[in-house]
């Protein structure tokens, strides 16, 4: 198992690498982030191909990946244009953790940009994934037991309109519902934008309450393929030997079901759970930008559309990385819950 | 072919009895059988019918003309699904809007495919050193999230294609880029599916024999090894249909898809994003648009799935 695990890391690294390759490349020609570093104003000529110059983006792409990647504080470096190269560079490169400077908040490294806004993410994440699990258990153990009844094939259909539905869309018609029409009618209602009421101040019960419409539309979608998933596994191990076998010693059908079924059939969600947190990510992309939630996915577009080159890349890299964990993890784990299956 | 099966059949078979069915035959009854994906196939045809023969009721410069003075109009017998934020024909756009979603979501499947099936192709057939390298590229793509890649491919090929000339009508040069986008950033898992496909297949007798006769290797991959791995190919390009659909609506959503005043069910309602006050008071405007991708992305879901049942080999129902 440890060999496994250190040749899985292993094939990580050239992958990183590749998907840097890619990614950079397509960052190039995202536009010229010098245009938009004068504010409104536009950047004056001459500051232009000084700050082209500074940024180092006048080399060569692949002079620039390479700095990108490992740095230049071994290279020297032409800064005030003389055709010189005579100060030595700054950046430390990916490889010791410098994903560069922001271009919007100046002069701050794109790190610290991106590593404030990952708790506000992982929040989301991590209270959705959990509910997308419970509920999908539910739904997928009471629709197994009843299989082909007119509950179960309600769920299906409904699971079907829930992974039909585009993200936003659930997550408008929730605010619609949960916020206009409940205010509309005198009940409760929900709040829409942000992470707190800032009259209030960021407590966690305001937090929690602002978390729930985001939570709920980004669950909606996973919860429709999960409960499927678990519904299919759940059948097929009902079907298995040993739990007849524990119906047969007169155990009751609920502790069967509970504990020898259930138990076994949910192994497999660990697999999906890995493998679904692309899609949770990109869901949060559009769910933050709704609901103005200041996480990672909103710093992705506000910072793509400005063209902050070192926190994009940097964001970009830090996802592939937490999927490419995530896969390592996922089947580590699988192995060790399930004993029959083995890594050479 | 069939003249040969027939007389076998008819020699063989009881002449009462009914005559054997065709893998063709076959499979139609057993798609049929499939209530909701019948249903489905039914709301694709309505839905293409609604958006390209609506065009004979509604000019498309209608779709696109702006009254200020009728702006957010809640549905009205003069505007049966009301107006949007500049006062234009919600109804007239969701028919525009149709055309170009659905086209966008068949052409962009039709890329993918092309692009899936020849490097799954090539790879699981080559093996070696090439397959490597192939499906190293492909996991790099597949382990960034899609749309985090359409996004960042979005803003890269962002107004570097001219209008397009078409039927008549000006096609905004952003509905190539979408659909170039959608189709490069989705063949991963198709590539996997035909390479997988690939490598059983190639094991065969057939194969062996068809190079012991001397057949080249592209006609072994294109006219013996890919047409047996069909059934996947096309239950995956069904799917994709849908999720291709689903790609446009997000990144029309995020205002980077389709550029105005060319509709789209996605950019009718990128207006939404971020704006409470007319999520609130106007929600016919993104309710209509909704409604249609729900809708069309749901029947696609169910006629693959229905096409998965139908294909499967392993089923031997009629």
């Amino acid at each position: 198992m440890g060999r496994y695990i250190i040749r899985r890391l292993l094939q990580a690294i050239p992958l990183m690498l590749i998907i840097s390759i890619i990614l950079f490349a397509l960052m190039q020609n995202m536009g010229d982030p010098v245009a938009t570093l004068g504010g409104r104003k536009a950047t004056r000529p001459s500051d232009r191909i000084r700050l082209t110059r500074q940024l180092g983006l006048d080399k060569p792409i692949y002079t620039q990946y390479v700095y990108w990647l490992i740095g230049n504080d071994w290279a020297d470096i032409d800064l005030d244009g003389d055709g010189i190269a005579e100060s030595k560079g700054h950046r430390q490169g990916v490889l010791r953790g410098d994903f560069g400077t922001s271009l919007v908040n100046r002069g701050k490294p794109a790190t610290e940009v991106i590593w404030d806004r990952i708790p506000n993410t992982m929040l989301l994440m991590v209270a959705s994934e959990a509910i997308i699990i419970f509920f999908a258990m539910l739904v997928g153990v009471y629709s197994a037991l009843r299989q082909y009844t007119i509950m179960d094939n309600v769920i299906t259909t409904l699971s079907f309109v829930g992974y039909s539905m585009p993200i936003f869309f659930i997550a408008l018609l929730s605010m619609y519902l949960f916020s206009v029409k409940f205010k509309e009618w005198g009940l409760p209602s929900l709040p829409t934008v942000g992470m707190f009421d800032p009259q209030v101040g960021k407590t966690p019960k305001q937090v929690a309450l602002h978390m729930i419409l985001p939570v709920m539309s980004i669950a909606v979608i996973s919860l429709a393929a999960y409960s499927r998933f678990i519904r299919s596994t759940m059948l097929e191990v009902m079907g298995q030997d040993y739990i007849r076998t524990a119906r047969a010693k007169g155990l009751k059908g609920r502790y069967v079901v509970l504990v020898h079924a259930l138990k076994n059939a949910s192994l497999p969600i660990v697999t999906i759970v890995g493998l679904d947190l692309p899609l949770l990510l990109g869901g949060a992309i559009v769910t933050e930008r709704i609901f103005a939630w200041p996480g990672m996915g909103r710093l992705f577009l506000d910072h793509v559309s400005r063209l902050d080159v070192p926190v994009v890349m940097g964001i970009l890299m830090l996802i592939a990385l937490a999927v490419i964990v995530f896969q390592i993890i996922t089947d580590v784990t699988y192995a060790w819950l399930d004993p029959r299956i083995r890594y050479e | 072919m069939s003249t040969i099966e027939a007389n076998v059949a008819g020699f063989a078979v009881d002449p009462t009895e009914a005559p054997p069915l065709s893998l063709g035959q076959m499979t139609w009854r057993r798609f049929l059988r499939h209530k909701m994906a019948v249903a489905g196939a039914i709301m694709i045809i309505l839905l293409f019918l609604y958006s390209f023969g609506g065009s004979f009721l509604y000019t498309e410069d209608f779709a696109n003309a702006t009254d200020t003075a009728n702006r957010l109009q809640p549905p009205s017998a003069e505007h049966l699904f009301g107006t949007d934020q500049i006062g234009r024909d919600i109804l007239a756009r969701t028919i525009y809007g149709g055309q170009i979603s659905l086209i966008i979501g068949s052409a962009a499947v039709l890329l993918q495919t092309l692009v899936g099936v020849i490097i799954g192709a090539i790879a699981g057939y080559y093996g070696g050193l090439i397959d490597s390298l192939l499906m190293r590229f492909t996991e790099a793509m597949f382990n960034i999230p899609q749309l985090f890649l359409l996004i960042v491919m979005a803003k890269t090929f962002a107004g570097k294609i001219a209008n397009v000339q078409l039927f008549g009508r000006t096609f905004s040069g952003s509905v190539v880029i979408i659909i170039v986008i959608i189709g490069l950033t989705s063949w991963m898992y198709l590539a996997r599916i035909v390479r997988a496909e690939f490598l059983s297949l190639k094991e065969n007798e057939f194969v062996l024999a068809a190079k012991a006769t001397g057949t080249s290797n592209l006609q072994i991959i294109f006219r013996h090894i890919l047409p047996n791995s069909a059934a996947p190919i096309i239950v995956s390009a069904t799917l994709g249909i849908a999720n291709a659909i689903l790609s446009e609506s997000y990144i029309s959503f995020l205002g980077l898809g389709v550029e105005p005043p060319t509709a789209t069910w996605g950019n009718m309602l990128d207006r939404a994003a971020g704006n409470f006050n007319l999520i609130s008071t106007a929600p016919w405007y993104w309710i209509t648009p909704g409604m249609f991708i729900v809708l069309t992305v749901l029947s696609i879901n169910f006629v693959g799935d229905g096409l998965r049942d139908a294909l499967d080999p392993r089923s031997r129902s009629v």
